[in-house]
């Protein structure tokens, strides 16, 4: 209830905000900018919220970490499913979401959805080696988004935003509970007559808290020693069991 | 309860862990191993990732084998100098063998290997047990056969760098302890386990140790192998969960005195029989998954 009473009073001076500054055409805020995993952690919603100069569309595209991935395809060779074939794209984003207030196509037209990348379709992914045939780099790509949809992390519809009147707008951002880790990006646009009048990114900072994020932390940063660590911990848990049965 | 593993970057629920901990302790009481080459397919099976499964085992296995060894050396059981010249072999072969999994890792090949490695292992084992079992339950209706030579000498006993054990009262080659020692160290590097199950005939059939010495001194040298496998894999490949293998560990310990309390009051061709179906069966899943068309041709790994 706090939260809600926070966001009606952020809402109610950004309004007002936007009403003294008419230069100022978007504006648009999180309930959060931190998401905190921790070990029971189950997913997490996060609002958006914000406010236009005046009539129009507003879409979002939520972008989480970028990393380098490899897809690779089994074939049967000797009657065994083996990998046969691996194809790297960098710059691939761990997270992928859009959100629009109207039907996409209704408002931008293809040559705006795929300079802002906004739609699975317009992804722009960097195939790693530069001389690949096209085909070969179709299969894969087809084969990267059917993956991360299917984990979850890439939306397959575009989520709704709701307008209250025609100033305010909000939508909620319901993150999986594998959520990868970094920073993500979110961009909020604002269309009239079909074209882009301007645009806002906000980050958003997902990461692991507690316990947890210290280990994975300390096991990639001092990996000799956390091996050590492991092996002393582990013989010392052994010692311990055998002691009640010393005079068995 | 679900718990979060920070290396395997998966939750799972951390009373199913310590049960799987406690099952595989249970039966690795019963029947005297070490559970590693159950432990790695069932977390697989659970959903951990391959390598981190392998890692992890390894690092679990250092907490069963010092348990199991300090058991055998109260009892004087343990034959050190045997036990060195093993773990010479054994850890130039986890050296050999993290290096060689960190190379199937980038190639993407390192799931096909353990599960052909596997499917193998258990497979010709599994088989072989239930061959052993089928024997002996004919062997119990038809009674005295005659006994075969106790000790025999063949080719393996003229290698030179002759060397006295004394506990095991042998005088035989180093070599064959130290090579013995090298397959079974890259066996675990490779798989996660800690070979007891491949390294305890070896010693009894072909070292020719007397079988009250063999679980004591071949537990010895797995304390030392899957130590070192535990830290080059920190290093090498940074696939060890340490949260992972305390759970499993705590659950270990109370299944295996549970295990070998209950082990006591079974047959023992019975439980032989049992073993030898859990093997084969374990055997047979993991070639079904290699050899059934895959629900997904593609998979997706993202790089660090």
């Amino acid at each position: 209830m706090r939260r809600a009473a926070a966001i009606l009073a952020f809402l109610a001076s950004l309004l007002s905000a936007a009403a003294a500054r008419a230069e100022q055409p978007l504006l648009a805020d999180l309930s959060e900018h931190l998401v905190a995993i921790t070990t029971g952690f189950t997913g997490a919603s996060v609002v958006l919220f914000g406010a236009t100069d005046g009539p129009g569309d507003v879409v979002i595209v939520v972008r989480g970490p970028e990393r380098e991935m490899v897809v690779r395809r089994k074939s049967r060779i000797a009657g065994l499913w083996v990998n046969t074939r691996q194809f790297a794209f960098t710059g691939v984003p761990t997270y992928y979401a859009v959100f629009s207030s109207a039907p996409l196509n209704d408002i931008v037209p293809q040559a705006v959805q795929s300079l802002h990348q906004i739609g699975l379709a317009n992804l722009r992914l960097q195939p790693k080696s530069a001389a690949a045939d096209p085909d070969t780099v179709a299969d894969f790509r087809a084969a990267l988004l059917d993956d991360q949809q299917r984990a979850g992390v890439y939306g397959d519809n575009v989520g709704k935003i709701s307008f209250l009147g025609d100033r305010l707008f909000r939508t909620t951002l319901d993150f999986p509970a594998n959520l990868p880790t970094g920073t993500y990006f979110i961009e909020v646009l604002l269309i009239r007559d079909q074209a882009v009048v301007s645009g806002q990114t906000t980050p958003l900072v997902v990461s692991q808290i507690g316990v947890d994020a210290e280990v994975g932390e300390f096991a990639d940063r001092w990996s000799l020693l956390y091996g050590i660590i492991a092996v002393v911990v582990a013989a010392l848990a052994g010692y311990l069991a055998s002691l009640p049965f010393r005079h068995a | 309860m679900d718990i979060y593993l920070p290396i395997a970057a998966v939750s799972l629920n951390g009373l199913v862990l310590l049960i799987l901990g406690a099952a595989v302790g249970f039966l690795s009481g019963i029947f005297g191993v070490g559970g590693g080459f159950l432990m790695t397919p069932l977390l697989i099976v659970f959903g951990v990732p391959h390598a981190v499964a392998v890692a992890t085992s390894a690092n679990q296995l250092v907490g069963a084998s010092v348990s199991g060894a300090l058991a055998h050396w109260r009892r004087g059981n343990v034959d050190f100098a045997m036990g060195f010249v093993m773990l010479a072999g054994g850890l130039a072969g986890s050296v050999l063998g993290v290096w060689f999994f960190a190379l199937l890792l980038r190639f993407g090949q390192a799931e096909t290997v353990v599960n052909l490695s596997y499917a193998l292992l258990l497979g010709v084992l599994g088989a072989l047990m239930m061959i052993e079992s089928i024997r002996a339950f004919l062997r119990l209706r038809q009674p005295a056969l005659p006994r075969r030579k106790l000790h025999q000498h063949t080719w393996l006993h003229g290698l030179p760098f002759k060397m006295r054990f004394r506990r095991s009262k042998l005088y035989i080659s180093m070599l064959l302890p130290l090579g013995l020692g090298f397959v079974v160290g890259m066996l675990s590097a490779i798989m996660g386990i800690g070979g007891g199950f491949v390294m305890v005939p070896a010693m009894i059939y072909i070292l020719g140790m007397p079988t009250q010495t063999v679980p004591g001194t071949s537990l010895f040298q797995i304390i030392f192998v899957s130590a070192a496998v535990t830290v080059l894999q920190a290093i090498e490949n940074g696939t060890v969960d340490i949260v992972l293998a305390l759970i499993l560990l705590l659950g270990g310990v109370i299944g295996a005195q549970l295990g070998s309390r209950f082990g006591t009051r079974l047959r023992g061709e019975q439980l032989r029989a049992a073993l030898a179906i859990l093997v084969l069966g374990m055997g047979l899943k993991l070639a079904a998954d290699l050899t059934v068309e895959p629900a997904q041709r593609y998979t997706l790994e993202a790089l660090p």
